[in-house]
């Protein structure tokens, strides 16, 4: 390769200096892998549901992540593009005491304990939505969620199917009771391949 | 778009160290991420790694746990502790690099209690999925690893990460 001049205004008193690579010393550019698409905090009047609506498909995946407070129930329930048909989920639940597990089917994918409703207690919980955008695979969640409230508190592994292979451009969230309470933080992301 | 997933600071342990500390953390992420991966310096036993944050070291902390060990699964609770356990299974040994995936949410509001969410494992022994609390509405700046008793092993990696929504 032929070589790389970079000139500055020194240049005319100390020369040009000749690098081996256009980088010409610079850093490398790398293109973000892991970017914030759209954020929601709940207001002091709380939320029936949340929902994120013209999501584009360039990323390979996303992550939900949300630190959650209700003001009853337990339960994250999620619905791509409006669809009510094709859904289930099942989860394995710690109750600090015993172990839990089981399924559920339409009208929705449930996230369990993701709900806490005691005074200033929030869940963890995040949602990994994986090839959401890809047209030939039917569509899979999986979720890590859980809340303490030093002497109750849940954790659960969750997984989703819709069973659907169109693209999600659309993604409600609402609580199996009540409403999402105030400061409740919901936060999507996208997720890129190497390009 | 706004690109995130910043790392803050990776601490790679040179010799033996019974603690590990990031202080004076930014309060300008959303989330923030703990990626360890450890061993312990006794050839003998094994050992819980604890976290504590702000050097806060009163009874405020607690923790849910989800553990399978191979052959059963279990789930049990710590309440009122003076720190918070990482792991219950997948504790930390000699000779088997464990692995922590810890996710601290919401970690620079002043409004809320803190909620920590992780995964740990280690191939020999288990895995768990567990949940804790801070019951502090401080917003965290600091967080020191240490063990039950004994020294992190040399080699020991701790990456904190900062996820910023827009």
């Amino acid at each position: 390769m032929s070589p790389v001049y970079k000139l500055s205004a020194n240049s005319v008193r100390n020369g040009r200096t000749i690098y081996g690579s256009m980088l010409a010393g610079n850093t490398a550019f790398v293109f973000p892998s892991f970017e914030s698409i759209a954020t929601v905090t709940v207001g002091s009047g709380g939320a029936t549901d949340i929902e994120f609506t013209s999501i584009p498909g360039t990323y390979v995946h996303l992550q939900l992540r949300g630190f959650l407070r209700t003001t009853s129930g337990d339960q994250l329930r999620l619905t791509f593009n409006n669809s009510t048909n094709n859904y289930r989920s099942h989860y394995l639940e710690g109750t600090g005491g015993g172990v839990l597990a089981g399924s559920e089917s339409d009208p929705r994918i449930n996230i369990y304990a993701a709900l806490p409703s005691a005074a200033s207690t929030f869940s963890g919980t995040i949602t990994d939505i994986l090839d959401y955008a890809n047209t030939n695979k039917t569509k899979v969640v999986r979720a890590l969620s859980g809340w303490d409230g030093n002497g109750s508190g849940y954790v659960d592994l969750d997984s989703g199917l819709w069973n659907d292979t169109t693209a999600i451009t659309s993604i409600k969230f609402a609580p199996s009771a009540g409403n999402f309470a105030q400061y409740s933080h919901f936060a999507l992301y996208g997720i890129k391949a190497a390009s | 778009m706004t690109a995130t997933y910043d790392c803050i600071a990776t601490t790679t342990l040179s010799s033996a160290a019974a603690s590990v500390t990031f202080s004076s953390i930014s309060g300008s992420y959303t989330d923030l991420v703990v990626v360890i991966q450890a061993t312990w310096t006794t050839s003998s036993n094994d050992m819980y790694i604890y976290m504590q944050l702000n050097s806060d070291t009163g009874s405020n902390y607690s923790t849910t746990i989800l553990s399978g060990n191979g052959s059963s699964a279990l789930s049990t609770r710590f309440s009122d502790r003076t720190n918070m356990n990482m792991d219950y299974s997948a504790t930390i040994v000699y000779n088997q690099p464990t692995q922590r995936n810890i996710n601290i949410m919401n970690y620079s509001n002043t409004t809320t209690y803190k909620t920590a969410i992780w995964r740990s494992n280690r191939a020999g022994s288990g895995t768990d999925a567990m949940v804790g609390l801070w019951r502090s509405t401080a917003a965290i700046t600091t967080i020191l690893f240490d063990l039950e008793s004994g020294d992190f092993a040399s080699g020991s990696t701790f990456s904190l990460y900062g996820i910023k929504a827009e």
